[in-house]
């Protein structure tokens, strides 16, 4: 445990500096890394410093932490589904989420608004979710999931419904959100907050989360209080991923893929895989970003349409593979 | 449920209760198990003390693994008290249990690919603090109980690729790793050939002849009267008789158990059933 959470923190912590670095540096105007460094002790030229500390460091945090959120709570919901295929998106959490935002879009609300609507349809759902999977008979895995599957699919039918009701003007900037967009997060900061925090709740919690993927009945024979740990990481996971969307929009793949190419390749134990998680969703929708941002400029592309095209790719790759 | 609700199925296997005293690993006190859909059975006063091994015989839905899963303290009794070490149940924090307890299952599944080694090791989890990391002691403990079933050279295979019987041995490696000090098992001879079958008993039996004990849930009469000191059979309209192993091996009662007739004979002075074949 401790070879792989050092190899992982080997690799994933200098990938992390590099990521942002490289957001910094690529755009409109490209930045040599001597002018950078430079402007971090204070002697760049006034475009430079604007440019990088003013619009571009603020967004690159807020991609970082908003991938860092996502992927922890996809390795999150995968321990607590004991499922593969959990992630936010799937279990209708994104979904609620764009609902909100899209209203608040339709209405005409100012971009603030539309964050704390997105936050709003996020916990939403996630208590529609909950609260239905919990139902009249016992909780399970299965039920929660399926109950997510279709709650996810009644939004889908709902974000189609407002698009074909909204005015065309509107539209370009729904579809934006929808596809995730990192353009208007301007202060990355609680994010960076609810993401370090709650790393440092989970670490602590790795072992307990291995032991939990074993199955309830197993994990409560070693001396887990299984509901009190199924119920925490769950509105942790809802949480972190209201946060994110409130970021960057409804960001698919992240949380689906990230840890999986981390289990490929470090192992299953919680815990280098929750903090690593952490780490690469950070680096993917940081670099995927940076790509949105340069490829076709000045024009921007939608950070979610580059992280399903960088992430699937690797993910596809890796379980080749895989044994 | 009958009308009259014995004690114990009749003048051929009467029950004999043993007082609970400072040593005692388990007792219940009038427990009746919740199984689901069926009424009542008889309630349980069951004392297990360090040095015994009892083996839990019934047919097919008598209630075994539901017993097993209540004595765990994983599922509420529907009447009647549990105490481990004195100590009632639902008063001990679950991972004190887990230090005093340990249960192996009947089925075994696994969320995510795991290593053998990995999957022993969480036999430790009851003992280390939420930022505590394993130590080359825990790992030594783990790496012992699996020499003991012979899965040393299996250490960085992934569970999914292990048999069926390697899979169960592994399960009871991970309890020799948690090293409580009552075992409980469920049918942990189920899927293994004869050779560990009898590694697996004898080492369960090593285990119980100190200050430990083991309750078994088996299926063969016969391993279970070689290796079981105390019985509780398990009748499938409720009722129960417990006590010494010769005092419960009476053939008519475990005719009217298994709803099967039996033959009875003597092997190397062991007695032996064997289904009668008329």
């Amino acid at each position: 445990m401790t070879r792989s959470f050092l190899l992982a923190a080997a690799v994933l912590l200098p990938a992390s500096v590099l990521a942002v670095l490289a957001a910094l540096a690529w755009g409109s105007v490209h930045i040599p890394p001597a002018d950078l460094l430079a402007v971090f002790l204070g002697e760049g030229s006034r475009l430079h410093s604007t440019l990088v500390l003013d619009l571009r460091l603020p967004r690159a945090l807020a991609a970082f932490a908003a991938g860092g959120l996502l992927g922890l709570a996809g390795a999150l919901m995968q321990v607590l589904l004991r499922n593969p295929l959990a992630d936010p998106y799937v279990l209708g959490l994104s979904g609620g989420a764009s609902v909100g935002a899209l209203l608040a879009m339709l209405a005409g609300l100012s971009m603030v608004s539309v964050s704390a609507a997105a936050f709003a349809g996020a916990l939403l759902s996630t208590i529609i979710v909950f609260g239905l999977a919990h139902g009249t008979g016992s909780w399970t895995p299965t039920r929660l999931l399926l109950t997510g599957v279709v709650v996810a699919a009644g939004w889908g039918a709902m974000i189609s419904f407002i698009l074909a009701v909204s005015p065309t003007a509107e539209l370009p900037g729904m579809l934006y959100w929808l596809m995730g967009d990192v353009s208007h997060a301007r202060n990355p900061y609680p994010a960076w907050g609810v993401l370090v925090l709650v790393v440092l709740l989970a670490l602590p919690l790795g072992r307990t989360l291995n032991v939990l993927a074993r199955g309830p009945m197993q994990a409560a024979a070693l001396g887990v209080a299984v509901r009190p740990v199924e119920w925490g990481i769950y509105i942790a996971a809802s949480l972190i991923t209201a946060t994110a969307v409130t970021q960057v929009g409804a960001v698919g793949f992240v949380g689906l893929i990230v840890p999986h190419m981390l289990r490929l390749v470090f192992g299953n134990d919680q815990r280098v895989i929750l903090p690593a998680s952490a780490l690469a969703g950070g680096i993917l929708l940081t670099l995927a970003d940076t790509l949105a941002r340069t490829m076709i400029a000045p024009e921007q592309l939608p950070v979610g349409v580059i992280t399903a095209m960088l992430g699937v790719p690797v993910f596809l790759f890796l379980l080749y593979r895989s044994r | 449920m009958p009308a009259d609700p014995l004690p114990h199925p009749g003048p051929d296997a009467p029950s004999v209760h043993e007082r609970p005293d400072e040593r005692t690993l388990l007792a219940t006190r009038e427990l009746v198990v919740d199984v689901p859909q069926r009424p009542d059975g008889a309630p349980l006063n069951l004392t297990v003390n360090p040095g015994q091994c009892w083996g839990i015989l019934g047919p097919n839905g008598a209630g075994k693994s539901t017993l097993l899963h209540t004595l765990a303290g994983l599922r509420d009794p529907r009447a009647g008290q549990i105490e481990v070490r004195g100590r009632g149940l639902p008063a001990m924090p679950r991972a004190e249990l887990a230090r005093h307890l340990g249960l192996v299952f009947q089925s075994h599944h696994d969320g995510f690919p795991a290593t053998v080694l990995e999957t022993a090791l969480i036999g430790r989890h009851p003992y280390l603090r939420p930022w505590d990391i394993e130590t080359a002691e825990d790992y030594a403990l783990a790496r012992a109980a699996l020499a003991e079933m012979d899965l040393s050279d299996m250490e960085s295979r992934l569970v999914d690729t292990l048999s069926g019987g390697e899979r169960q041995r592994l399960a009871i490696a991970t309890v020799l790793t948690q090293n409580p000090n009552l075992l409980l098992l469920d049918e942990p001879t189920s899927q293994l050939d004869l050779h560990h079958q009898v590694a697996v008993l004898n080492r369960i039996r090593a285990i119980a002849s100190r200050d430990r004990a083991a309750v078994l849930v088996l299926h063969d009469v016969n391993l279970a009267a070689r290796y079981c000191d105390r019985l509780l059979l398990l009748f499938p309209d409720g009722q129960a008789c417990w006590g010494p192993t010769p005092t419960m091996l009476v053939p008519s009662a475990l005719e009217r158990l298994y709803n099967q007739p039996l033959s009875v004979g003597e092997i190397d002075g062991h007695p032996v059933f064997l289904p009668r074949s008329d």
